[in-house]
């Protein structure tokens, strides 16, 4: 046939100028899996997988994975031979960290377990207990046995302030210690409000860049980019002494007579969105803008001549055109609200704390990046919800970014 | 000039207008347009027409003077409650409407009923000849068809007024024909009146009853289209519209045919325009297709100039001649290819001669 | 933004050019530490040496020791945290008998407070929570117990707490009557816990919560506080170097060792070895308070004078360790945070939240 050798001809030509082309994107896709997506998929796994017990407690590992029901005294032998290993290697500590976790006061059981390891006689099932009572506890067994696999959905039900009881039944944790879920929820509210202040504020603004024209429009942008050049600190600064008990506002605001209590503008709610705000706006106001600018003014003039007041002609007709600006914009903002902590930790008090912080609190004080993964996935999870929301509502592929 | 500017449907009275406050762009516009009639304002860029196009529509507003609408002062009046159909040069069809929605909006934002509305959109679209494409998005159709549909939605609200903005501008020339013809044809059919605004002659005198030419903020003539072309008025006038050779010279005598002196020496007949004193320094402006050569074509005792055939370009409905005429190299002759007609040849000598109401002596200089 | 930069900095950066790394907290103690460890070390052994600054060095401590990539080899660390990174073999071991002896020939394990020498950490301080107040605000009575710091009808205004579980917790109960040798006991039981929260809620409404040292200090000079809770060394600082009408509140404070310790892994082992042992000679401890009003770990700088940099402030009333300020004071329980800190901090962040 003809086709063949031609197909294989074209092929041949073709080849060289493929592999040339991929050596082009080949430093661009190391630099994205490098920084991309091995560091995603290792959170991705981190919040799974925790082996810090199964890989030191391997006797107590074999006994669960043989045994269901209450320990025996070949279940205390096996606590035990581990606890004495754990203390040769040091592992102690680590194994307890894990169990800690998940049942509070444990970690110090370990440790002071291992210590004494060696001086246990048999029966372990009474000698072990009669140390510490704790390790007779119900609960205690069953978060070994849960902390046995290195697969773990553990750290998602804790992030989604669940836990498991004594008989392994997933229930939801004590009113007192509940916060995750509420902060979830709370993070999304004031991501929610956050854009909607940076649209109604950008929308103008936007429009006012779109239409002056050029040299005063660049003089305007200088002063939208302007956050993006200012140090993060000092934008923070700035705004603890405008917003402060004692600082600029308030005084204003006492001295001028308008109030006599003054407001409280930071370290809360009002702060954080005030100070996000400030900073997401040019996240709103760009991709608006590069919507706006190629809209030329016939369309509102023409809708005009057809009977429309100014405010239809807006609603009708300019509005509709900017949409991908606006979801584009306010996504952009949504997202870069929820995963924002900085802001939220130097201005928002107690109040205006979102889940990031309790993630940065995971990740740096607590160090349980198990517990961060899991609340950062979610995260993420609800981040892809919305973006698969937003493609099915007004389609990826009309949103401009710029 | 002035026309009795009193009863017309639209009128623009002693209207002036100035973006900056320091030069005027419409000085002193006088113009009243009647009920039904096309009127064309024709001129270079930067003329003015647009802006007048603009102040009637209420997207200016007028530095002095009024406006006036069926007899109403309409420069405090918002545009949207002007009841003006307008088409634009780019067609402004709205992007994210489909074409049925881009009829319904002028429907829709008066309040009209849903059976009203569909009965109104299907009649706009087939009076354009679109009737099957209204679940079209303006981004499906070609330049020729959006122009119907900007067309169609500037009529749909049945205004009394419809100003068209260079609306063909951007279709290519066959199109363009088409379109006047067709747009003409609605004129006629539903008695609108029409304010239309175009740089193309040829397009002005096609379809126009008026034609205001516009130049340096003023109007410059304001005439029937044969009127523009036969009898202009100056020279501006005169060389923007059709082909045009001038021949400089002097007043030699001045009454119902006036002779004029050429700076040669030759003798030419010629109407006197806008000068009126011997001695008076003149362009003398004749049509190319006027210009003779067969003495039996030229009225008795007709003064002639000698001429030298220099290029005959055939472009088969007329034969082009370029010849040498009183020290002017691009004295252009048109004789229509009938039958039998006499084809010159370069280098070839003959007499040219014209009608003297057809060379006018225009502005003095 | 911070943390992270030091955070990928550690990481990233190729090995450092100094022979001893050192991972501290920055400011005020950063800058004691420089002044009477860091420099003089050079001076009198002429190994080089480096500071570099964190918000808390732990977490860099667990970064670096899992990356397999370890950049310093002294870290400032508090003691839980030594006694954490240690059990989970972060940390290198520290043999006592590698310390210098005491002037008068007592061998280190001796000399030191009880507690300060752990497996892998040598406490070179004790440092304390207090609270202070702005002496300008409280013209007529002043504050003087820790129950005063809760009572808001006598002393009304702005109090400033960490943003945390540890200390906060411990403060509730003795403000509420609770005798420093019951808090822990009290801190495992639920109603302990619930008692603490509720003396919590009585002040809530009115309490700015900070998170690093620098910003008590602050608060109190912008007025957006009237008393906080305070690192005693911030609060000396700001009233020495700034003229503050600061007063220290030492009733019910709590303190804790500060430590020295080695990651495991390090770098240049025996440059840290020798300034881990040289900076803990009973001399160059109580240099420290020179620059900073912690008291020093070894019982025989009670033997040495200890003066401010200006030469004239005896230090003995600053220090944590003076006995007239141990009255009514608490040992820090690192055992108890090590087991509660998730525990209690969930819980404490549910409250703040609620």
């Amino acid at each position: 046939m003809e086709g063949r050798p031609l197909k294989q001809a074209l092929a041949r030509a073709q080849s060289r100028a493929k592999r040339r082309a991929l050596l082009l994107v080949v430093p661009l896709l190391l630099f994205i899996v490098v920084t991309f997506v091995a560091p995603i998929g290792q959170m991705l796994l981190r919040s799974v997988h925790n082996d810090a017990f199964a890989r030191n407690m391997p006797n107590v590992g074999a006994w669960f994975a043989e045994n269901d029901g209450a320990p025996d005294e070949a279940a205390y032998s096996a606590l035990v031979a581990d606890l004495r290993l754990a203390r040769e290697n040091r592992t102690a500590g680590e194994v307890g960290t894990r169990i800690n976790y998940e049942l509070g006061g444990t970690r110090s059981l370990f440790t002071s377990g291992a210590r004494g390891a060696d001086d246990l006689e048999p029966p372990f099932a009474t000698s072990l207990v009669e140390d510490d009572a704790k390790w007779a506890d119900p609960q205690l067994w069953q978060v070994m046995r849960t902390a046995s696999h290195a697969y773990t959905a553990s750290f998602y039900l804790a992030a989604l302030d669940l836990t498991r009881d004594g008989d392994g039944n997933i229930v939801r944790v004590p009113e007192g210690r509940a916060v995750y879920l509420s902060l979830f929820a709370k993070t999304f509210a004031l991501s929610a409000l956050i854009t909607a202040i940076c649209l109604l504020l950008g929308y103008p603004v936007a429009h006012l860049l779109a239409t002056l024209p050029l040299a005063k429009s660049n003089l305007l942008m200088i002063l939208v980019l302007l956050p993006f050049w200012t140090s993060l600190l000092v934008r923070t600064t700035s705004w603890m002494v405008l917003l402060q008990e004692q600082g600029v506002i308030n005084n204003t605001l006492v001295a001028t007579g308008i109030t006599d209590t003054r407001l409280p503008m930071i370290y809360n709610q009002t702060g954080t969105v005030i100070a996000m705000v400030h900073i997401l706006l040019p996240f709103m106001i760009l991709p608006l803008y590069s919507v706006m600018r190629p809209i030329r003014p016939h369309y509102v003039r023409a809708a005009r001549s057809l009977g429309a007041t100014s405010w239809t002609a807006f609603r009708r007709v300019y509005l509709p055109q900017t949409v991908p600006g606006i979801g584009a914009g306010a996504l952009l903002v949504f997202i870069l609200a929820v995963g924002y902590y900085i802001t939220p930790a130097l201005v928002g008090g107690a109040s205006g704390q979102l889940i990031s912080n309790l993630i940065a609190y995971h990740m740096q004080d607590s160090l349980n990046w198990s517990m961060a993964a899991a609340l950062a996935a979610i995260l993420l999870a609800a981040v892809l919800l919305l973006y698969w929301l937003y493609d099915r509502l007004i389609g990826i592929d009309n949103m401009k970014l710029g | 000039m002035v026309a009795d500017i009193g009863d017309g449907f639209v009128v623009f009275d002693h209207v002036q207008k100035s973006y900056d406050g320091e030069t005027l762009v419409v000085k002193d516009l006088n113009l009243s347009i009647a009920k039904g009639e096309f009127l064309t304002m024709l001129g270079p860029s930067g003329s003015g027409k647009t802006t007048c196009l603009m102040m009637l529509a209420g997207f200016e507003t007028a530095t002095a003077g009024d406006i006036r609408l069926d007899g109403r002062p309409i420069n405090a009046v918002p545009p949207h409650k002007r009841g003006i159909g307008m088409v634009f040069q780019n067609y402004a069809l709205f992007p994210h409407m489909t074409v049925a929605e881009n009829l319904a909006f002028p429907l829709e934002v008066r309040g009209i009923g849903k059976s009203e509305r569909e009965a109104k959109i299907t009649r706009a679209l087939d009076m354009v000849q679109m009737g099957a494409f209204g679940a079209r998005r303006p981004a499906q159709l070609s330049g020729g068809q959006q122009q119907r549909i900007a067309l169609a939605r500037a009529l749909v609200f049945d205004p009394k007024l419809v100003l068209m903005d260079e609306p063909l501008g951007a279709l290519d020339k066959q199109l363009r024909e088409h379109m006047q013809f067709e747009i003409k044809r609605l004129h006629d059919d539903l008695g609108i009146t029409v304010v239309y605004v175009t740089h193309d002659q040829g397009e002005a005198l096609t379809m126009s009853d008026r034609i205001a030419v516009f130049n340096d903020g003023r109007i410059q003539q304001l005439a029937p289209p044969a009127a523009l072309y036969e009898t202009p008025e100056n020279l501006f006038v005169a060389s923007f519209i059709g082909e045009n050779n001038r021949l400089e010279g002097t007043i030699e005598e001045v009454g119902p045919r006036s002779l004029v002196r050429l700076q040669t020496g030759e003798l030419i007949d010629a109407t006197p325009v806008n000068v009126h004193r011997k001695g008076q320094r003149t362009i003398v402006s004749i049509r190319p297709e006027r210009v003779e050569f067969k003495p039996d074509m030229m009225p008795a005792n007709a003064h002639t100039l000698d001429a030298r055939v220099l290029e005959v370009v055939y472009m088969g409905d007329i034969l082009r001649t370029r010849l040498a005429v009183a020290g002017s190299d691009d004295f252009i002759m048109k004789c229509r290819n009938t039958i039998g007609q006499t084809r010159l040849e370069p280098g070839q000598t003959v007499r040219i001669g014209w009608h003297p109401a057809d060379a006018r002596a225009l502005d003095p200089l | 933004m911070k943390k992270l930069l030091v955070l990928t900095a550690a990481l990233m950066a190729p090995a450092a050019h100094a022979d001893v790394t050192f991972l501290g907290w920055g400011g005020a103690y950063g800058r004691a530490q420089t002044e009477a460890h860091l420099k003089p070390f050079t001076e009198a052994t002429g190994i080089r040496t480096v500071m570099t600054d964190t918000d808390n060095p732990a977490a860099p401590v667990k970064a670096m020791v899992e990356a397999n990539n370890v950049t310093a080899n002294i870290v400032s660390l508090e003691q839980a945290d030594v006694i954490r990174l240690c059990d989970e073999g972060l940390l290198e071991e520290i043999d006592p008998a590698a310390l210098a002896p005491a002037p008068d020939g007592t061998p280190a394990a001796d000399d030191f407070l009880p507690g300060a020498l752990t497996d892998c950490g040598v406490a070179t301080d004790v440092w304390a929570t207090v609270f202070a107040y702005d002496d300008s605000r409280f013209p007529d009575a002043k504050p003087t117990t820790i129950a005063d710091f809760f009572d808001l009808e006598k002393f009304p205004g702005k109090r400033g707490i960490r943003k945390g579980a540890k200390t906060t917790l411990e403060m509730a109960l003795m403000a509420d009557g609770v005798p420093a040798s019951d808090v822990y006991e009290m801190l495992e039981t639920p109603e302990g816990i619930d008692r603490a929260f509720a003396k919590l809620d009585t002040i809530k409404s009115e309490v700015v919560w900070w998170e690093a040292g620098a910003q008590p200090p602050q608060l109190l000079a912008d007025g957006e506080v009237v008393m906080s809770t305070v690192y005693n060394g911030r609060i000396f600082a700001a009233a020495m170097n700034e003229n503050k009408p600061f007063v220290t509140v030492w009733d019910g404070m709590q303190y804790e060792f500060e430590v020295y310790a080695i990651p495991k892994g390090a770098p240049d082992l025996d440059d840290a070895m020798e300034f881990m042992s040289w900076s803990t000679e009973t001399q160059n401890l109580a240099n420290l308070t020179k620059y900073i009003s912690y008291g020093p770990t070894r019982k025989s700088t009670a033997a040495v004078k200890k003066t401010w940099e200006d030469g004239t402030t005896d230090m003995e009333a600053h220090l944590p360790t003076s006995p007239q300020n141990m009255t009514n004071s608490l040992e820090t329980s690192f055992e108890f945070w090590v087991d509660y800190d998730s525990e209690l901090n969930e819980r404490f962040n549910a409250w703040l939240a609620s």
